[in-house]
């Protein structure tokens, strides 16, 4: 009974200086998540699902000060990629660093303009992959975006979108706090490409949800902003129709706190859905991937590939389910997630967990935790490659497995450039 | 080429000496063999003189070309000249056959002050050298010796060799774990790069390997010393009759 009070409690004071938006099919939604939220309240480190990552910082009622950041010296993440610009600072869409939103083979839509509609294609779609998404277990925080987010982008794409589409997020006040919501429906054999890099808000709460129909793809890509002080909850809920491809990729460098969590179901036959992550992290940097992977339909094929490398007490948290419903067979589940620890001082925590209730399946996990290869840096070293490079080389190749999920090599190179920066700036 | 006096090594986790005082000297152009029973400290020497972690060295010097190996890193030997071609070369997941080559060589020419060579140049140097070992493309493009085969390692290391142009190349046991026709082929690549300014030094166990690889010199070591010195001669003495004399006299 306390707890429900302290939740509750955490609750109202967590929402007092977010005001609910009526009217529209957006206010509709909005009251239903709150109901929802009310009956919820805001998680707390005794939820078996936060057990490795103290949310207060995530729900106390103002977001924790984070120092502003200058990553001038390296180019803008993606800079060299044809892209549209979509920006929001500290939450806040800024038409001057947009592009104008048309493009060919999809819509593209701001929450805050298109919620005020009677009708929408949207209202099938948002808050409802969340509200799914809270089975078996809650995730309030993905149900007070659906209520409280302030803006967003409604994508839907009908054909092979021609450029991948680019949302940045940019940190320019030390207390902001961003809530946003995107939705993004990928129609029968469609194809679009979502890129998202930026630190976002001092503490940003967001969620996508995704729906893939028959035969579409999606691929998505993430470059999770280098300030060391921002902290982040994110949500991905997506569902998979027949034959659909699923591709989520993140990159995390820095940050206080990052928790991302990925909702998958495969519900049609023949859909795949790989989710894959690489992080760094030196000193006060923790960071959680929750992952829930549902297979409903038949032979699907789902990957989890996530690397982290930690030093100085940097945490790394991993916590990846597969469930294989009954009926769901052939299913093909890999779960994958490692740690480089680069000192005696930093942490890893696992929890892989399968359960599956066909009895045609190939599922495997596997999770490690170790130091890079003595043996394997003194045959570099002995070929003349200097002690440095030779571990830079030996932790890109660590996380070559995740980054090898990325579906397109102008932007794994992208992500490689900003991993070897990284090891530069990083090397004490 | 090479000069080792008096070289004392233990292991640097227990009290145990590998080494007791060995001497050697190589001069520019030359190959030696050192043969020995299982535990004489064939392999230690080798790893003492690359720089590998886990060695003590208690007193003595190696030098090469004057210059003193046991005070650099392993990085600086090799830029310095020094080759070691592994007994059990080491899989790298993740790093690409080609790029671990590339950065080597390059990291080598830097460390000399050289030009670095690009990436076409490279490629088509790489080409050449691998097919006369037999090693094709697909070797080139796979992680580093990850799901090579015994013989594809050994060849892999030759390339190595090849592509690094070392003055001083040791041999740990590269016979090691090959057929007759592998150990041929490795053998020509070994023949291939000798030259009046390169020098050898072949460690193993056989005899066969110096019947491809001619020494002019052959050592037979023992407790962590050097007991016998003579020409091929010695390899075909030792083949024919084991160690077990010479070490006998030796004592």
């Amino acid at each position: 009974m306390a707890l429900a009070l302290a939740k509750t409690e955490a609750l109202n004071a967590r929402i007092a200086r977010h005001s609910l938006q009526k009217g529209g099919w957006l206010g509709a939604a909005r009251a239903g998540a709150l109901a929802r939220l009310g009956a919820m309240g805001m998680p707390v480190k005794r939820d078996e699902y936060w057990r490795y990552t103290d949310p207060s910082s995530l729900t106390v009622a103002n977001a924790p000060i984070a120092a502003l950041f200058d990553a001038g010296d390296e180019p803008p993440a993606y800079g060299a990629i044809d892209r549209l610009k979509i920006t929001f600072v500290d939450g806040v869409f800024d038409p001057a660093a947009s592009d104008d939103l048309t493009l060919s083979g999809v819509t593209i839509e701001r929450l805050a303009l298109a919620g005020k509609a009677d009708i929408h294609w949207a209202r099938d779609l948002f808050g409802l992959l969340e509200e799914r998404g809270q089975t078996p277990v809650e995730r309030p925080l993905a149900t007070m975006s659906t209520a409280f987010a302030t803006d967003g982008v409604l994508i839907r794409a009908t054909g092979k979108v021609t450029k991948p589409i680019s949302l940045i997020y940019e940190h320019k006040s030390e207390t902001s706090d961003a809530i946003l919501h995107h939705c993004i429906k990928v129609e029968q054999g469609a194809d679009v490409t979502i890129l998202e890099n930026g630190p976002a808000a001092a503490r940003l709460t967001m969620v996508m949800e995704v729906e893939v129909a028959e035969g579409g793809s999606f691929h998505h890509i993430r470059t999770q902003g280098r300030d060391h002080e921002r902290r982040a909850a994110t949500h991905i809920f997506a569902r998979l129709a027949s034959d659909a491809l699923f591709k989520s990729f993140t990159v995390t460098a820095n940050g206080r706190l990052t928790r991302n969590d990925v909702v998958v179901e495969l519900i049609g036959h023949d859909a795949a859905a790989h989710i894959a992550g690489a992080c760094v992290g030196d000193g006060d940097f923790h960071h959680d991937d929750t992952i829930f992977i549902t297979h409903a339909g038949e032979r699907c094929e789902s990957r989890q590939v996530f690397k982290k490398v930690l030093k100085n007490g940097a945490v790394g948290v991993f916590q990846g389910k597969i469930l294989v419903r009954q009926g769901a067979q052939k299913t093909d589940g890999y779960q994958i997630s490692q740690a480089l620890l680069l000192d005696d001082d930093s942490q890893f925590l696992a929890k892989p967990e399968l359960e599956i209730y066909a009895d045609d399946v190939k599922c495997s996990h596997g999770s490690t935790s170790g130091a890079i290869d003595d043996g394997a840096l003194f045959y570099l070293r002995s070929r003349g490659v200097p002690l440095k490079e030779a571990q830079s080389l030996m932790v890109l190749a660590f996380l070559a497995e995740a980054i090898e999920e990325i579906h397109d090599e102008a932007i794994a190179e992208d992500v490689r450039e900003r991993l070897r920066n990284w090891l530069v700036r990083h090397e004490k | 080429m090479l000069e080792i006096q008096n070289l004392h090594v233990k292991l640097a986790e227990e009290d145990k000496v590998i080494l007791h005082g060995l001497d050697l000297k190589i001069g520019a152009g030359e190959v030696h063999a050192i043969m020995g029973p299982n535990g004489s400290g064939k392999s230690t020497l080798s790893y003492v003189l690359s720089g590998r972690d886990g060695y003590e060295v208690t007193a003595g010097s190696a030098k090469l070309q004057g210059a003193e190996l046991l005070d650099m890193e392993p990085e600086e030997r090799a830029a310095a000249g020094l080759f070691l071609a592994f007994q059990y070369p080491v899989e790298i997941p993740g790093v690409g056959n080609m790029t671990f080559l590339r950065t080597a060589l390059n990291a080598q020419k830097k460390a000399r002050g050289e030009d670095e060579v690009s990436a076409g140049e490279f490629l088509k140097l790489v080409r050449a050298k691998a097919k006369t070992l037999k090693i094709d493309a697909e070797m080139l493009k796979r992680p580093v010796n990850v799901g090579f085969s015994g013989g594809e390692k050994k060849r892999n290391e030759i390339l190595q060799m090849a592509m690094l142009e070392p003055r001083m190349c040791i041999l740990d046991e590269t016979d090691s774990g090959l057929d007759v026709d592998a150990m041929k082929l490795v053998a020509d690549g070994v023949n291939a790069l000798r030259s009046a300014g390169r020098s050898f030094l072949v460690i193993t166990h056989y005899q066969r390997l110096l019947d491809h690889i001619k020494p002019d010199v052959v050592h037979i070591m023992s407790a962590g010393r050097i007991i016998k010195t003579g020409g091929p001669e010695l390899a075909l003495d030792v083949e024919n009759n084991g160690y077990a004399d010479l070490v006998a006299e030796a004592e």
